[in-house]
């Protein structure tokens, strides 16, 4: 017999203790504020604010040159971009010469070294957000690499303000995550740290000593 | 006594606190490391109700999980493999390394780069993988200052609690080639990061654990603030994580509560930085992320808790070290004190299971019954209630049905037997009975002044003047 078979065999051999399925969903709808937009707005750029990221206001139209003067005033000298994406090709078409624009176009074999010391910063799209938490939701893919949002040390996050939901149960449902999730799904709240040295806190553990956010707000939200 | 010629484990972990407790600068970090983490914990359960409903909603999804144990870990086998996750199956520490030293075989790997995980140190995974000749790193950075000490984590969530930003500049100067003292706690980190991030980009395998996993998406989640864990499952060709077989549960949604209860409880966080949710492979045109995920589910004695209605209850643990935080013994005697993998509460009641009751009952006894853990428990374990219970369970008589565990008995000595089977032999027979008490009742002078523990900060119990029949016969008319 297997270990499989034997481990299982112990567990059906024990006393059934039936339970019933605890209702998650009327738990959260019980305690979900009731918020309209700007709400979730506020609340979300309080928590992320609170992890120590940064959150600016912009527009459709304004966010590259937002992004631009941030990379400026941080002198960075390049930025690594997904492949295929619009707000890619926004940057790419201004022709840039600082901060550099660096497309994660090959897989991370053939350039694991200049990514891990040469890339400065990076820009991603985030899926949506959580305002009761202060988290972003990102679904890296084939187009925006699991690594954009990890080895930089420096992370912009472009978000639309719409898509933020009021807490990750009712993001999960809303996207209908358990009809399957990708490779990797993330939450992230703020840049990476640590608290392992005498309880003191630091930031720029492992992943990114800075995280920025660029909150898109559409034509009829702006707070 | 045959257990005479063994190491005795009570008298070993007497030793150990006692050295733990002279330690007056160690056990100054405890302390303010628990006050540190009780006063973050909370700040962040302010609404009473909401804790109290939390806690319920967290400990029926934990239930209900361990209810289904058998069919969801089937189910999760099949959706894992679905997704292109390989499955694999230990029921202890030995055949758990076996499979991954065969996965390193045949990937060829001399490097691995480790995310936290306590299931890998239950395991000894590290000293396993050296004696292969396979370098096994510690990444998230209380573990690697404690595996570059030599030394254990003296906690389940912050492993080097136990060492001051001294003790850890003067161990970077003597281990890393370059550094120069500094107690400066963000440069300490930067240099951590420094040597780290060449190790990530240089392993050929990420070890992670697995906080919970979700048997209707196949998905492994892991919660964590530095990022080390994400590189751990990320950067490497092939991801191994390693898990108890409790760690699943049913449906998707039923991470949200656990998540929100683990973070808040461990260290008083909201959120971590990260929630990293793994349920695939590398998939064709994806440019990074391990092309091999494995998961291997250890059983190591769980089932055994499992087989029981209220040892199984201890199951219901995700890990969060709260027990542990308001704990007046951990705060006193610190993590190394214990011996175990795990300390504090959780360790008491789960050590035995995995590594038998002989080796690891006075554990159970290291408790004042104080209750702090049961209050804080962010899925009710009723952990004084399993720690009188395997008090009973190391003082049983072997092959009675109180001795239901591996290593029933272990505390039992010849003299407490003999005590007790008189004491049987006496409540058994009136007139042997009768004749007793008389004798006690008329020898109490002889009673001894010494009794042991009781006498420590008790005075000495006599039997009383009159027997109890005694009096009732004078109360009759």
């Amino acid at each position: 017999m297997s270990a499989r078979e034997r481990i299982l065999e112990r567990l059906r051999a024990a006393p059934s203790l039936p339970e019933v399925l605890p209702d998650v969903a009327g738990w959260f709808a019980a305690h979900r504020r009731n918020e309209d937009l700007a709400q979730r707005v506020a609340r979300l750029r309080s928590g992320l604010e609170g992890y120590h990221a940064e959150v600016h206001d912009t527009t459709d139209a304004d966010w590259p040159d937002l992004l631009l003067r941030i990379a400026a005033t941080k002198h960075l000298r390049n930025l690594l971009i997904g492949t295929d994406t619009l707000h890619g090709a926004t940057l790419e078409a201004r022709a840039l010469d600082t901060p550099q624009l660096v497309p994660y176009d090959r897989s991370i074999e053939s350039w694991r070294d200049r990514l891990f010391d040469a890339i400065d910063a990076s820009l991603t799209l985030a899926r949506s957000a959580i305002a009761d938490t202060g988290s972003l939701i990102l679904w890296p893919d084939a187009r925006e690499p699991r690594l954009m949002s990890l080895v930089p040390p420096v992370h912009f996050v472009l978000l639309d303000a719409a898509t933020i939901h009021a807490d990750f149960h009712s993001a999960m449902v809303a996207e209908n995550w358990q009809a399957g999730l990708p490779t990797n799904a993330l939450l992230i709240s703020g840049p990476s740290k640590t608290a392992d040295i005498q309880q003191t806190l630091a930031y720029g553990a492992h992943g990114p000593r800075e995280l920025i956010v660029l909150l898109r707000h559409g034509p009829g939200d702006m707070a | 006594m045959s257990q005479m010629a063994m190491p005795d484990p009570a008298s070993a972990f007497r030793q150990r606190s006692r050295s733990a407790v002279d330690d007056s600068a160690q056990r100054q970090n405890f302390r303010s490391a628990m006050d540190y983490l009780q006063a973050k914990r909370r700040t962040q359960f302010p609404d009473e109700q909401e804790l109290v409903g939390l806690r319920d909603l967290g400990e029926a999804i934990r239930r209900y999980s361990l209810a289904n144990l058998p069919r969801l870990l089937e189910q999760l086998e099949q959706n894992l493999t679905a997704n292109g996750i390989r499955v694999h199956w230990a029921e202890n520490a030995e055949e758990a390394n076996a499979i991954a030293l065969a996965i390193a075989r045949r990937v060829e790997a001399r490097r691995i780069v480790k995310g936290k995980s306590m299931v890998s140190e239950e395991i000894g995974f590290n000293h396993a993988m050296q004696a292969a000749g396979i370098e096994a790193l510690e990444s998230d950075m209380g573990e690697y200052i404690v595996q570059l000490a030599g030394e254990t984590p003296s906690h389940i969530i912050m492993p080097a609690i136990h060492k001051t930003k001294q003790a850890i500049a003067a161990l970077f100067v003597e281990k890393i080639p370059g550094v120069e003292y500094t107690e400066d706690v963000d440069a300490l980190i930067q240099i951590g990061r420094r040597v780290l991030r060449r190790k990530f980009a240089e392993a050929d395998i990420g070890l992670s654990g697995v906080n919970f996993a979700v048997a209707e998406t196949g998905t492994l989640c892991l919660v964590e603030n530095e990022g080390n864990g994400r590189m751990c499952t990320t950067v490497p060709r092939v991801h191994i994580a390693v898990t108890g077989i409790e760690k699943v549960v049913e449906k998707l949604e039923h991470v949200p509560p656990l998540f929100s209860l683990l973070t808040r409880s461990a260290t008083g966080q909201a959120v971590t930085t990260y929630l990293n949710l793994i349920s695939h492979p590398r998939q064709p045109g994806e440019k990074d992320g391990p092309e091999e995920v494995h998961l291997i589910l250890i059983d190591n004695g769980r089932s055994q808790a499992y087989a029981d209605a209220q040892l199984r209850t201890t199951l219901q643990c995700i890990r969060c070290g709260a027990c542990m935080n308001h704990c007046p013994v951990y705060a006193r005697i610190g993590g190394h004190a214990y011996g175990t993998t795990y300390p504090g509460p959780i360790g008491a009641i789960v050590s035995p299971h995995m590594l038998g009751l002989a080796a690891t009952y006075p554990l159970a006894f290291a408790s004042t019954l104080c209750h702090a853990c049961v209050e804080v428990c962010p899925v009710r374990i009723p952990i004084t209630d399993l720690l009188i219970r395997l008090r009973n369970e190391a003082q049983a008589q072997p092959g009675t049905v109180n001795a239901s565990l591996r290593g029933s008995g272990a505390a039992r000595t010849a003299l407490v037997s003999a005590i007790w089977n008189a004491w049987a032999l006496i409540y058994s027979r009136l007139g042997l009975y009768c004749l007793t008490s008389w004798f006690m009742s008329r020898g109490r002078a002889l009673s001894p002044i010494e009794q042991g523990a009781w006498t420590r900060s008790r005075t000495p119990l006599t039997p009383a003047p009159r027997r109890l029949r005694d009096l009732l016969k004078d109360r009759r008319p």
